[in-house]
């Protein structure tokens, strides 16, 4: 006869136990981190160039560059920024992990580093179910996606601390409904600290940038 | 096909319950999915079928215990199902809500054949 074993354990309990160590090496070090996650093509690496273009010059930044396929075109443009960037090729897989943040976080220079961010893979469903360890997870949601997306993705807005608006430079020529789009949100993650931006002509950007040197000062 | 990793997290998990409890053999698994978790049931299934080869588990049967997402009214405590879309209450259209269940992902419990003594 089988016996049963009453386990009722999280799935996700080993990740994020890792996510929970990684957390803890960044406290050490005094680094904010951010998991920076939207999908392909609202503007990621943009507005990660535009961050630290606009950044204080003494907040030092490093990047972590999650792409399914081996290309190094984001980590290089970063690179090219002035600031040391780590890629990781998930090889096809749709998310970064927490391990994987562990492994590159060992290849950053720690001890001169501020503030992290990690470029999550372009996807709306899987990577919200990974936590990496970072203090904020950030959405980037873009005008011309459509004004449906939390009301299609509700899972992501869910763990959101913080949501980017990028794109709103494009709102006179598309319909995008803003009060829509704002309703699904609060419904899902009442109060969500929101940020309306351009990465293209930096509209919006002064309050991320305040919010975000608010943070990593208070490291 | 984040699916692969959950579905190696159970496997984790099923494996080490059975090694704690002298299980010779995982015959089931319960797992408790709620709608909200993104899971797809056959792509778990696909993905245990190759996996738990040669393992404590193979052949061990998944049950999915899906759970729908309820919300609920913070102005007139209304309950009411997630449906197919996201949707202000519709007692009385309050957008104050909240989610009450439906973001489970559990392996809930298994059941294992023991050594022979």
């Amino acid at each position: 006869m089988p016996q049963r074993v009453e386990i009722v354990k999280r799935i996700m309990d080993s990740n994020d136990r890792l996510a929970q160590n990684n957390q803890a090496l960044l406290d050490q070090h005094q680094i904010y981190g951010i998991n920076l996650m939207a999908s392909p093509g609202a503007g990621k690496t943009s507005f990660i160039l535009e961050t630290i273009k606009r950044l204080p010059a003494n907040i030092k930044l490093g990047v972590i560059e999650g792409d399914t396929a081996p290309v190094t075109i984001d980590a290089d443009k970063i690179v090219a920024a002035g600031m040391p960037a780590v890629q990781i090729n998930t090889g096809g897989d749709c998310h970064l992990d927490a391990n994987m943040i562990e492994m590159a976080l060992a290849e950053l220079p720690l001890e001169e580093l501020e503030l992290i961010i990690v470029e999550n893979v372009g996807n709306l469903i899987c990577p919200a179910s990974f936590q990496l360890g970072t203090h904020a997870n950030v959405l980037i949601a873009s005008v011309p996606e459509g004004d449906d997306k939390p009301y299609k993705y509700p899972n992501i807005y869910r763990g959101l601390d913080v949501l980017i608006i990028n794109k709103i430079d494009l709102t006179p020529y598309i319909d995008f409904r803003m009060d829509y789009f704002t309703q699904g949100v609060e419904m899902l993650n009442p109060g969500l600290k929101t940020f309306p931006v351009s990465a293209k002509t930096g509209e919006g950007f002064d309050a991320w940038i305040y919010w975000l040197t608010e943070k990593v000062k208070a490291k | 096909m984040h699916e692969l990793a959950i579905t190696e997290s159970i496997l984790s998990i099923a494996e080490q319950s059975a090694l704690e409890n002298q299980g010779k053999k995982v015959t089931d698994i319960y797992l408790v999915i709620g709608q909200l978790s993104s899971i797809v049931d056959d792509s778990v299934q696909f993905y245990w079928d190759h996996i738990s080869q040669g393992t404590v588990c193979e052949g061990a049967t998944l049950h999915f215990d899906r759970r729908p997402a309820v919300l609920r009214c913070n102005t007139c405590h209304h309950q009411y199902p997630l449906g197919e879309i996201l949707q202000p209450c519709p007692n009385c259209q309050s957008v104050d809500i909240y989610i009450e269940e439906g973001e489970e992902l559990l392996v809930h419990h298994i059941d294992i054949l023991k050594e022979e003594t």
